[in-house]
């Protein structure tokens, strides 16, 4: 019960991109196609889902007994940027078409705060296992959704006449304020 | 010089370039925040710069960013256990945004972008202007959200243990007024951005026009 809750809680109300402005850089800078915000997406769910694996064993098992905990932003840096590398690699061997859908996604990864910053909270907020791998899956979902969602709110303002000053980025944090609103807990209680 | 005023207005790297806009967002709930904010991120700035222009003609274009992001962490490592022993209350508010100083695009940009190419001297100026650009953008930020949304405006509080006073104003007499407290929550800072965003652009877009 608890585990649907922390999903549930970690695609909507708590979202990543809209609550603890994680990624937004890719929010705002690649979502003006419906296609390429849906492959940064799955992308970002990826390494997201694999990475917090390995960086809660590393954390709880290497880091903790030998007193390292200080080093946890290096090493989980170090995670990130050769978990991109590596399913990069496997990608580009396995399937090539794929690679050309994902490809250039996954390098802008390493730099994307929703994944460092998703490490850092399964951290500080203590979670085991489970609640681990529920809060990781979820935010990256959460992040896949606000962002295609987002994407196909951009297009269709693409045709529309906005003010000269508003154009580009201002009318895109304007609606990404509303989508925050939506997604507030506000309107849920 | 020039390269400072640069960094400031042409370059805003929040209201430009649209670069490290988490942090941007996530910390201007209060005036004292951001300042501290833009100081942490100028000083790993200024000095990733450095770093990063000493050692640009041993490093290989190949691994260059890997390299870049290292030496970043390391800093933002340096930073964290300095404040985490002298400015405990600090440490704690930032929270997890304080190791995302790591992934923040403006520190990695500048070191591609400009360390990696020019001088020590030169790229430490950028550093300097970026960072100072940086801090402005989100006082600015800061003092609209906290003022309109809170009704205080927070000098200091959480560094009183270094300075030893605290320094929390109200603005608008109390009790008068009903502080907009939606400018406080999520929603407020994208909005806030937005329109500052759109006046930053009008503002520069009406003196090209006078210049013509």
């Amino acid at each position: 019960m608890n585990l649907i809750n922390l999903f549930i809680m970690s695609i909507l109300t708590e979202n990543i991109v809209l609550m603890k402005f994680l990624g937004i850089c890719p929010f705002i800078g690649t979502s003006s196609k419906e296609k390429s915000a849906f492959g940064m997406g799955v992308a970002v769910t990826i390494v997201i889902t694999l990475s917090s694996i390995i960086t809660h064993l590393l954390y709880y098992y290497i880091l903790v007994p030998t007193d390292t905990t200080y080093l946890k932003t290096l090493s989980f840096v170090l995670v990130v940027a050769c978990m991109v590398q590596i399913i990069e690699m496997l990608i580009k061997r396995r399937n090539i078409k794929l690679y050309h859908s994902l490809g250039i996604y996954l390098p802008l990864i390493t730099t994307n705060c929703a994944v460092l910053g998703v490490l850092l909270l399964n951290i500080t907020n203590q979670y085991s296992f489970l609640e681990m791998l529920t809060f990781s899956i979820g935010s990256s979902l959460g992040f896949t959704l606000v962002i295609y969602i987002f994407s196909t709110i951009r297009e269709a303002l693409e045709r529309r006449n906005v003010p000269d000053s508003f154009k580009g980025y201002p009318i895109a944090l304007i609606t990404a304020s509303i989508m925050a609103l939506l997604f507030s807990r506000y309107l849920i209680v | 010089m020039k390269t400072i005023q640069n960094g400031i207005i042409k370059e805003n790297p929040v209201f430009v370039l649209l670069l490290g806009l988490c942090s941007t967002l996530a910390i201007t709930t209060k005036f004292e925040n951001a300042y501290l904010m833009g100081i942490c991120v100028t000083i790993v700035l200024i000095v990733s710069n450095l770093i990063v222009s000493c050692i640009r003609k041993w490093i290989p274009d190949s691994v260059k960013t890997p390299v870049y992001i290292l030496i970043i962490a390391t800093l933002v490592t340096i930073m964290e256990l300095l404040l985490q022993s002298y400015a405990r209350d600090v440490y704690q508010v930032f929270g997890i945004y304080l190791p995302l100083i790591v992934v923040n695009c403006i520190i990695l940009g500048r070191a591609l972008a400009v360390a990696s190419k020019t001088s020590v001297c030169k790229s430490i100026l950028d550093g300097m202007g970026i960072g100072l650009g940086y801090t402005i953008a989100l006082m600015i930020i800061a003092c609209i959200r906290e003022v309109l949304g809170s009704n205080t405006i927070t000098l200091m509080d959480s560094i009183s243990t270094i300075t030893g006073y605290r320094a929390i104003y109200h603005i608008f007499p109390e009790n008068e007024l009903i502080p907009i407290s939606f400018l406080i929550s999520p929603a407020g800072a994208f909005l806030t951005l937005g329109l500052l965003m759109a006046i930053f652009n009008a503002i520069r877009k009406g003196g090209k026009h006078e210049s013509h």
